[in-house]
C-alpha cells in the first residue's frame, strides 16, 4: 500500500516539467530528480561532507565515551543545580509542547480551511474579544498555545485574534483559575483580578496588533505541502513543529535555569516595600523564571514580602511573556515579531495588573 | 538535517522521557502527577520517530533531503542538550546548596484558616515540614503542644548552625524553594550537631519549641523543634514536597 503510494508520487514528480539538469540555486530538487530518474548510485550526493545522521552518530559516540568526564564537569554543586533546573524545565514543558504541537497539527491537517472563516467573526475588532474568551477552553500552559496560535494564523485566522487567543488561553483557563483559587485561600478577589487583568491585556494586545501590526513582521516557518493524505501531513507537522519549537524551548530553558541559579534572591528583599518597584520587580521576575502558568500562583503566594498588586503582576506577566516563551515566539513567528511583541505584551500585562489591582485588591 | 537524523533525535527525546518515568528519576525534576503527562508525550514522540524512520526508509530513493532547505530546523540539534542532561548527566534533586541560597517558603501557608487537631493515638505524629512550620508560626503551635512530632528532611547549614530543610516544588524543580526548621537542643546535649553532614537525610523526633528565628535571606520566620533524637535515613524517592 505504502510502496504503491510512494511510487505514484514518484511518477507524479517525474511528470512535472523538468528543470535543466543543473540548477545551481535549487540543488536539492535537481539532485532529487536526478536520483529518481537514473538508477545511478546515490554515492555522489553523500560526498558533500558529513551528513547529519553521521554527525549525530559521532556526537552520540562521543557523548557515551565522555560520560565520566561529563559527570566530573557537572560535579560542582552550582553546575548540578543548573543541570537539574534545565532538565526540570524541559521535562515539565515537553509534554505540553507535544500537546500543543499535536493540536496544531490536527488543526492544520483535519480542520477544513473554511471552518475558521465561518467560526470567527468577520470584523477583527469583534473577533479579538471572542478569541480571548475562547482561550478559556484550552486547558494547557503557554508552551502549548504558541504552536496552536501558529496553526491558526496559517489557517487564515486574523493574527490579532490568534495572538489574543495565544495570550488568553494559558492565563485564564480552568486549571489556572482553580490553582489560583487554591493558592490564595479565602481571597477570591485575587482570582477575579487575575482573570480580568489577563483578559483585558490580551484583548488590548489583539486590538493593538489589528491597528498597528504589520504582516511582514511575521515569518512563519513554511510547511511543505503533502500529497500523501491527511495523516502524512499530520505526522509531518508534529515532527517539524516539535523539532522547531522544541529547539527554541531548549534555549529558553537554558536561560531560565541560568538566571534562576545565578541571580541571588537577596536582591528582591530591599525593594519589596516600595509599591512601584515591588510591582516592577515581580513583573521582571516572572519574565526571568519562566514558570508554567498552571503553578505560578503558588510561587506568587509564597512571595509574601510583596504587595498583592505585585503578586498579581507576577501572575499576569508570566503567562504573557517570559524568556522561554520569547524564544518560542521568535521560532514560531520570527525574530522581528518577537522583538516587538515581547515589550508590548510586558507593558500591557503590567498596566492591566496595576489597573485591576486598584479595582479589586 | 536529514529525516532519519530527525527520527533519531525524536526517539532520543521521547525515549529519554520514558526512561525517566520508568526509573522514577522524574521525581527529581517534576511533581508526581507529571508522570501522566510524561508517559503519553514520550510514547507519542517515539511513535512520530518510528513513522518518520519508516517514511525515510521508504522514500530513500525518492528524496534524500527533507524540505529543500526550508524549515528543516537546524535549531533541532539543541534538543540533544536535554537528552544529554536526562541520560548522561542525570543531575540529582536540588539539595542543601540551593536551600542555603533561597529564603524559606513558609509564608505561602499564611492564609490557612484551620489547623486540624493531631491524632492522639499516633506517637510520634509524622508531619511534613511545611505543615509543622505553618502550625508553629501562624497558629503559635497550639495544635502541636502535647505531641511528639516526627519530621523528615535533609540537613543544611545556616552559618555554623545545622537546620532541617525540605524543598517545596509547585511545578518543576526550577521553582523549588526550601522550608527550613531550626534545631532546639534544650533537652539534649547538642553534641549530635557536629556529626551532621549537609544533604544527609534525617528523621527528627521531638516536640514543639516556641523558639523562632529569622531567615536572613528573605526575613521570614523559621520555627524550631526541640530535638529528642536525630536518625540518618536514606533519601526518599520523592525528595520534594
Amino acid at each position: 500500500m505504502r510502496g504503491v503510494r510512494t511510487f505514484k508520487r514518484w511518477r507524479a514528480r517525474e511528470a512535472v516539467t523538468r528543470p535543466p539538469p543543473s540548477m545551481p540555486h535549487n540543488e536539492g530538487v535537481s539532485a532529487d530528480l536526478a536520483s529518481s530518474e537514473t538508477p545511478a548510485p546515490p554515492a555522489p550526493k553523500r560526498r558533500r561532507g558529513l551528513s547529519s545522521l553521521e554527525a549525530l552518530a559521532l556526537i552520540l559516540v562521543f557523548g557515551l565515551t565522555a560520560r565520566p568526564g561529563l559527570t566530573d564537569l557537572f560535579a560542582a554543586p552550582a553546575a548540578q543545580a543548573w543541570a537539574a533546573r534545565f532538565v526540570a524545565v524541559c521535562v515539565q514543558a515537553f509534554p505540553f509542547l507535544v500537546l500543543g504541537v499535536a493540536l496544531s497539527a490536527a488543526i492544520a491537517a483535519f480542520v477544513p480551511a473554511d471552518f475558521f472563516h465561518r467560526a470567527v467573526p468577520k470584523r477583527t475588532a469583534l473577533a479579538v474579544p471572542v478569541a480571548g474568551v475562547a482561550g478559556a477552553v484550552l486547558p494547557a500552559c503557554e508552551c502549548a498555545s504558541v504552536p496552536v496560535a501558529g496553526a491558526l494564523v496559517r489557517r487564515g485566522v486574523a493574527p490579532a485574534a490568534a495572538f489574543t487567543f495565544m495570550l488568553a488561553s494559558p492565563a485564564i483557563n480552568p486549571i489556572v483559575v482553580i490553582s489560583t483559587f487554591v493558592a490564595f485561600p479565602g481571597n477570591p478577589q485575587m482570582v477575579a483580578a487575575r482573570v480580568c487583568a489577563s483578559l483585558l491585556a490580551a484583548v488590548t494586545i489583539g486590538w493593538l496588533w489589528a491597528r498597528l501590526g504589520k504582516t511582514e513582521w511575521l515569518r512563519l516557518p513554511r510547511h511543505r505541502h503533502h500529497d500523501d493524505g491527511k495523516w502524512a501531513a499530520f505526522w509531518a507537522a508534529i515532527r517539524h513543529d516539535f523539532l522547531h519549537a522544541g529547539g527554541y524551548l531548549v534555549i529558553g530553558a537554558a536561560i531560565a535555569a541560568s538566571l534562576n541559579t545565578l541571580v541571588p534572591e537577596t536582591w528582591l528583599a530591599p525593594i519589596a516595600d516600595d509599591p512601584v518597584l515591588g510591582v516592577l520587580a515581580l513583573a521582571v521576575l516572572a519574565v526571568l523564571v519562566s514558570i508554567c502558568s498552571e503553578s505560578d500562583a503558588f510561587v506568587a503566594a509564597s512571595l509574601t514580602q510583596f504587595s498583592p498588586t505585585a503578586k498579581l503582576a507576577f501572575m499576569v506577566v508570566g503567562p504573557f511573556i517570559d524568556v522561554k516563551l520569547a524564544a518560542m515566539q521568535a521560532g514560531t513567528f520570527g525574530r522581528g515579531f518577537a522583538a516587538r511583541f515581547a515589550p508590548a505584551a510586558f507593558i500591557a500585562a503590567v498596566a492591566a495588573a496595576v489597573l485591576m489591582g486598584a479595582v479589586w485588591l | 538535517m536529514r529525516r532519519d537524523a530527525q527520527a533519531v533525535i525524536l526517539l532520543l527525546v521521547g525515549g529519554g522521557m520514558l526512561r525517566l518515568a520508568w526509573t522514577g528519576d522524574y521525581l527529581d525534576y517534576v511533581k508526581p502527577y507529571a508522570f501522566w503527562l510524561i508517559v503519553p508525550a514520550g510514547i507519542l514522540l517515539v511513535a512520530v520517530a518510528a513513522i518518520t524512520g519508516v517514511q525515510a526508509w521508504h522514500d530513500k530513493h525518492a528524496d534524500d533531503d527533507d524540505g529543500h532547505g526550508h524549515g528543516d530546523p537546524k535549531v533541532a540539534w539543541l534538543l540533544l542538550a536535554p537528552v544529554v542532561g536526562m541520560l548522561l548527566v542525570a543531575p540529582d534533586a536540588l539539595g542543601s546548596y540551593e536551600a542555603e541560597r533561597t529564603g524559606t517558603v513558609v509564608g505561602a501557608e499564611e492564609g490557612r484558616s484551620n489547623y486540624p487537631e493531631l491524632p492522639d493515638d499516633v506517637d510520634p505524629v509524622p508531619l511534613t515540614l511545611l505543615d509543622y512550620a505553618a502550625r508553629a508560626i501562624f497558629d503559635e503551635g497550639r495544635t502541636l503542644e502535647g505531641h511528639r512530632i516526627q519530621l523528615r528532611g535533609f540537613i543544611l547549614y545556616d552559618g555554623d548552625e545545622p537546620q532541617l530543610a525540605r524543598m517545596v516544588v509547585s511545578c518543576c524543580a526550577a521553582d523549588a524553594r526550601p522550608v527550613k526548621i531550626g534545631f532546639d537542643w534544650a533537652s539534649t546535649s547538642g553534641g549530635a550537631a557536629g556529626d551532621l553532614e549537609p544533604d544527609q537525610w534525617v528523621e527528627v523526633v521531638g516536640e514543639y519549641s516556641p523558639r523562632q528565628g529569622r531567615d536572613e535571606i528573605n526575613g521570614e520566620l523559621v520555627p524550631y523543634i526541640e530535638v529528642e533524637s536525630i536518625t540518618p535515613i536514606d533519601a526518599p524517592d520523592n525528595e520534594y514536597q
